[in-house]
């Protein structure tokens, strides 16, 4: 082998062990995550946690179960003002979004990605919250709403246009009309990544505490009443770790833990039912 | 005046009063065009077709018609225009950055562009095959072949399984794929999927196939299945291909149209347009010294 192969070899590997190195210490804050909340969480979890609500402070046990129902409910109104929105928007990007509305649509859904929860818990608060005269799960669900529809405009979007011409041509030309060669060939061509934007899209609402700060507010009993004050399990692990207690830090290390569980459930059920049923060659 | 009628399957066809030869390939009065179209043995006229991108014409002018259950083939160099005139006889140039097109697409006689024909209509009655095969990956390959008869609205409709049948046996593919009809389409062979591609567009029977270069992608074997279906399924289809192998115009059609630059050179029988060209441009281009 000559000094120039050797060189060009020596270079690869390097790089190549630059970059697993990166990837690697991406994600180690992961796994570090990952076994602190089992480390310190699961140790506290036991049935009591799932089904029962949160007993005053000083008393030992109790659980989350207001909590896990209260997310559940807050994500799914969400999700149900959100996806169809989203999704439908950035269908609309892709199919037929060339024109000044099209790039309008875009600029905005720009900006409101770019908007921190925060403000979108205080412009939900202005107009859902005060008029009312009292917080609610549906000015949560509203608020997270909000920071659902952008991003999975612009995801749908993405991978709406990732489906090739040649797809919708030969639709068209079997006289498809052209709103559903948008459904049924190129939508349902994408589907795979369209589900897996929104799956990312319920990941990140399901953990906001800061826009329910302002709607939902929170609330130590069980309820599923939607037009009242609803806890979350983001909301109940930011009132038990600012605790003063250390059984209260104790549950929201498990609380944690649960919220992480239930969204890797979410995320594996949902691509195990849109699994590509053909599969790869 | 006889019909050319040296290639099988024309034998059952009624004799038509004209041939391609001895009418004028440029029609320059309207008079002209009037007596035309009563020829009901002519399945598509073009009047003065002009196809444009914008304000770059891709084709000039172009009038000539397709007899019913002929073979056409299209033939020139790249960028000929072959392939933007054949998707304007489906309305599917328009789709096209910048498509559109002056002058007329008669089919059966009724003017596609006139205004009274939906473009979803037009696209039920002329089918389409692309240059790569392009069955739909989230579909079986029973589903591809009903695509195109579920988009009339029947839901279920109890001729559907004969409907696809036939429709695969057309394609001659029936044999290979009838044990896996719920299997992926896109696993099938890139010639497999092209026939599967001929059968999804021929299920709803239309009256037109455009091909679009369909072999361009397939091996020797593949390309001769196609062509062998060419034969077949112009007993009940008008058939136009665009071809950049002029061997495969030769071997298929009856008709042969040459385009340079997007004009209309001349179109003739097959036999006689590559063994006695009239025009000095289609001579030169078919013993390759251009193109």
């Amino acid at each position: 082998m000559s000094a120039r192969a050797i060189r060009r070899r020596a270079k690869s590997a390097v790089m190549t062990g630059l970059v697993a190195g990166l990837a690697l210490l991406a994600v180690l804050p992961l796994l570090f995550i990952f076994g602190d909340l089992i480390h310190k969480g699961a140790t506290s979890i036991d049935w009591n946690f799932f089904v029962k609500s949160p007993v005053a402070a000083g008393e030992t046990g109790g659980g989350v179960a207001n909590a896990i129902v209260g997310t559940g409910i807050i994500v799914a109104l969400a999700c149900l003002v959100g996806i169809p929105i989203g999704v439908g928007s950035g269908l609309f990007l892709a199919e037929y979004g060339n024109g000044r509305l099209g790039w309008l649509v875009r600029f905005v859904a720009d900006v409101m990605n770019g908007t921190p929860s925060i403000v979108v818990g205080i412009f939900a608060w202005t107009w859902l919250v005060r008029p009312v005269g009292h917080f609610s799960a549906l000015a949560g669900g509203a608020a997270l709403a909000m920071l659902m529809i952008p991003m999975l405009a612009r995801t749908t979007e993405e991978m709406v246009r990732l489906v090739p011409n040649s797809l919708r041509e030969a639709a068209l030309a079997l006289g498809y009309p052209r709103w559903r060669t948008s459904l049924a060939v190129v939508a349902r061509t994408a589907l795979g990544g369209i589900v897996t934007g929104a799956l990312v899209a319920v990941a990140r609402i399901a953990g906001e505490t800061a826009p329910l700060l302002f709607t939902a507010l929170g609330n130590l009993n069980f309820s599923t009443a939607i037009n009242h004050p609803m806890q979350t399990l983001s909301l109940q692990i930011y009132v038990y770790a600012t605790g003063p207690f250390d059984e209260w830090h104790r549950l929201a290390w498990a609380a944690a833990l649960v919220l992480m569980g239930l969204v890797l459930l979410v995320a594996i059920t949902a691509r195990w039912v849109t699994r590509e049923r053909y599969g790869v060659r | 005046m006889a019909f050319d009628n040296s290639l099988a399957g024309l034998e059952r066809s009624p004799v038509p009063t004209r041939t391609l030869a001895d009418r004028p390939i440029r029609l320059d009065s309207a008079t002209d065009v009037a007596t035309q179209s009563d020829n009901s043995l002519v399945r598509v006229e073009t009047r003065r077709l002009t196809a444009l991108f914008g304000r770059a014409i891709a084709v000039r002018e172009v009038s000539l018609f397709f007899p019913t259950n002929t073979v056409t083939a299209i033939i020139g160099p790249s960028g000929c225009g072959k392939s933007t005139f054949l998707r304007c006889l489906n309305r599917m140039h328009e789709l096209s950055e910048g498509g559109w097109v002056t002058g007329g697409v008669l089919l059966d006689g009724e003017d596609i562009y006139g205004g009274v024909l939906d473009p979803v209509a037009v696209r039920r009655r002329v089918g389409m095959v692309f240059q790569r095969p392009t069955p739909f990956p989230t579909m079986s390959i029973y589903d591809n072949v009903a695509a195109g008869l579920r988009v009339y609205g029947g839901r279920r409709s109890p001729q559907l399984d004969e409907q696809v049948e036939r429709a695969l046996r057309q394609a001659a593919l029936w044999d290979e794929v009838k044990d896996r009809l719920h299997g992926s389409a896109i696993a099938l062979s890139g010639g497999q999927q092209q026939r599967l591609c001929i059968a999804r567009a021929v299920a709803p029977a239309p009256e037109v196939l455009l091909l679009d270069e369909p072999t361009a992608s397939l091996d020797p074997a593949g390309t001769q299945r196609i062509e062998e279906l060419c034969h077949a399924l112009k007993t009940q289809y008008t058939i136009v291909i665009v071809t950049h192998n002029m061997q495969q115009a030769a071997r298929v059609s009856d008709y042969t149209a040459f385009f340079y630059l997007g004009d209309l050179v001349e179109i003739d029988r097959t036999s006689k347009l590559f063994t006695n060209p009239a025009k000095q441009q289609t001579e030169a281009y078919l013993t390759g010294r251009f193109g």
